[in-house]
């Protein structure tokens, strides 16, 4: 017994040599510029987080197995300070077809302010208030490669719950989101199997992609309940049927994008749709940076009853890349409300220092957020996020 | 009386030879170039760049790349970016075309996003350094129009000296001085005029190395900005031909795969 163990553990150590890690380390520090609306909530604050990846491949790269974990350690916020598996996957493709087996992550869809289709993985929204980050989610994925495009079958064997800021955390609702008292319309709860599938091609300069999904919905709706004897809202993932398209057109310098869905749930059944062009100058002010103009759309047949803040806004921004050593970026834009005239402002910027190091700017600011916005909580919360990367 | 003859001969096809425009000697030229490259099927590489600036500073890229060729049309070509670090992962995929835009899109594995992007940036840096997309881009013979200049030494070897020109307006160049020699047709230096056709770039190329007992590929190119005095040294590593890559090896989905 202990020789088999003896073997094995020189087996595993061997394969985990043979394969490379990689990831990062970081430090974010962040600044709110107003006083909290809720005394437990802190005006600035330090953050951890580091995400290796290990990656092995064999077979000329037709097999591989990656795992990346994710922690991150927060001064003040006890939900904000969490560990996720974002990747555990084994992929084995062939000749025209593609198998994932595992916690993975996909992406769906083309616009930039406003990820509608995106739906597969949850997002991981402590992590940041624009909910790019997302979380891992179980799945068995097989991908088809043929002369008329490509087919993605999920089957989606678990559901994860949506992260939101604790008690002592900024960027939330009031009451906060009690996610320990969260329900399902479905009876199997967050052990549900869902169902998705999506077509994918391109036509010349036309990347077109139709996707459907079944099973429960990524976003909650948030009701109010009781935590002991405080106020909170708890969240109740609902079933839904979510149909599809995304295209863009690629024209020169200019970029066309169109995201529409149409989704069916207990409650009701709605048409959501953004849309708009990225336009480029390359080589601007004599400098080998491109200067790109965005301007989306975002509309919800719900309105003013929409989930979504995006329900009746239009998105302008304007992304700077140097194209230098340094990698210069920024985009900076406003997302603008024209039923409500709330306004979100929102600037990025990152720089690599050396050969290892990233320094990332973002700020955002909610300005002017109508009574009616499902963003009022979030109008004392401008903050400066500064955030230091090591890449190893 | 017979070696008259076929001195006449000669004389009348050394004739017809020069009686040829310097734009059909320059296609000619580069169309031989062409042609002894074809047929090499598929080849992988990995490429670092030293970046150096006015100063001194340096900074480093690590990419692999792996590249298709496809009769009658551009090649295919994936680049995996290895280091920096921040970038690892990033990958482009580009279906080069001979008339019209390259196809092109990028990955970016933070967010598993495949991104198709407008790929008239031909003039732009390629990852910071001294070479443009153009550069690195396959090179058909429609991409430009030839002139033949004149023939040259070159370090003591007997070279071509043809000028050409971009077809296409976006390209950050006007003209190109390009040294080929002439025992194997291959590009010996570049020299690039920008838009206002002052020099901008030297290319040199160093070391050619032939694989597969026909093609030729040079395992350093060095690139030098005469304008900001910086410059870029790519150093080409591990090629292997025809390792049996397909098409299916470059798609959007294998951009995913790719490391």
């Amino acid at each position: 017994m202990y020789r088999l163990y003896l073997l094995l553990f020189m087996l595993v150590t061997s394969w985990v040599q043979a394969g490379e890690w990689s990831g990062y380390l970081a430090l974010e520090g962040r600044y709110f510029f107003q006083e909290a609306l809720d005394p437990e909530q802190e005006d600035a604050g330090l953050s951890f987080s580091v995400e290796p990846e290990y990656y092995h491949e064999w077979q000329d790269g037709r097999q591989s197995v990656t795992f990346k974990p994710f922690l991150r350690l927060d001064q003040h916020d006890d939900q904000r300070t969490h560990f996720d598996i974002r990747e555990l996957q084994w992929t084995y493709a062939g000749e025209g077809w593609e198998s994932v087996i595992g916690v993975s992550k996909v992406y769906w869809g083309v616009t930039e302010a406003y990820h509608l289709v995106d739906i597969i993985n949850q997002t991981d929204l402590v992590e940041n208030p624009d909910g790019e980050q997302k979380l891992g989610q179980p799945m068995v994925k097989f991908s088809l490669e043929r002369a008329w495009g490509t087919l993605d079958m999920f089957i989606l064997p678990g559901f994860r719950e949506r992260t939101y800021p604790g008690e002592q955390g900024r960027i939330r609702t009031h009451p906060r989101v009690d996610t320990d008292q969260a329900e399902y319309e479905s009876g199997a709860g967050n052990k549900r199997t869902d169902l998705a599938l999506r077509w994918s091609h391109y036509f010349g300069d036309w990347d077109v992609g139709l996707a459907h999904f079944h099973g429960t919905g990524r976003e909650p709706l948030l009701y109010p309940g009781l935590d002991h004897n405080e106020v909170v809202l708890t969240p109740f993932y609902e079933l839904i049927d979510q149909t599809s398209i995304d295209v863009q057109a690629t024209k020169g310098e200019w970029l066309w994008k169109f995201e529409g869905l149409y989704r069916q749930g207990m409650l009701e059944d709605y048409f959501a749709a953004t849309g708009g062009f990225e336009y480029t100058r390359v080589g601007v002010f004599q400098s080998d940076g491109d200067l790109g103009m965005l301007a989306e759309v975002m509309w919800d047949e719900r309105e003013a009853q929409a989930s979504t803040p995006f329900n009746n806004d239009i998105f302008l921004g304007l992304r700077w890349t140097a194209n230098d050593e340094q990698s210069t970026e920024l985009l900076t834009g406003v997302i603008y409300d024209w039923k409500t005239e709330s306004k979100l402002f929102n600037l990025e910027a990152s720089r690599r220092l050396g050969q290892n190091y990233k320094l990332s700017i973002q700020a955002r600011g909610w300005i002017d957020i109508s009574a009616e916005d499902v963003l009022l909580p979030l109008n004392h919360d401008d903050y400066l996020q500064v955030e230091l990367a090591r890449y190893f | 009386m017979k070696k008259l003859l076929l001195l006449l001969l000669l004389n009348s096809l050394l004739v017809t030879g020069y009686a040829q425009t310097a734009e059909e000697q320059g296609l000619a030229i580069a169309t031989e170039a062409d042609l002894r490259d074809q047929g090499f099927g598929d080849f992988r590489a990995t490429m670092t760049m030293l970046l150096r600036n006015k100063q001194g500073e340096e900074s480093l890229r690590h990419m692999k790349t792996r590249v298709l060729e496809v009769a009658d049309d551009g090649d295919k070509t994936l680049i995996v970016f290895n280091q920096p670090r921040d970038v690892k992962g990033t990958a482009l995929l580009t279906f080069s075309h001979k008339v019209g835009d390259d196809d092109q899109w990028l990955y970016l594995p933070a967010l598993k996003r495949v991104k198709r992007i407008a790929s008239r940036n031909k003039s732009g840096p390629f990852m910071g350094s001294e070479f443009a997309y153009e550069d690195l881009a396959s090179q058909e013979i429609e991409k430009y129009t030839y002139k033949f200049i004149r023939e040259d030494q070159l370090d003591g070897n007997a070279v071509f000296i043809l000028e050409r020109y971009p077809v296409d307006k976006n390209s950050g160049y006007t003209r190109q001085l390009v040294w080929i020699d002439q025992a194997e047709y291959r590009p010996q230096k570049i020299e690039f005029y920008d838009r206002k056709k002052s020099l901008l770039k030297t290319l040199v190329f160093r070391d050619y190395q032939q694989y597969l007992d026909k093609y030729w590929r040079a395992d350093e190119m060095f690139m030098e900005n005469h304008q900001t005095g910086k410059s870029t040294l790519l150093t080409w590593e591990e090629y292997t031909f025809q390792t049996g890559l397909q098409d299916s090896d470059f798609t959007k989905n294998s951009l995913k795969r790719a490391r």
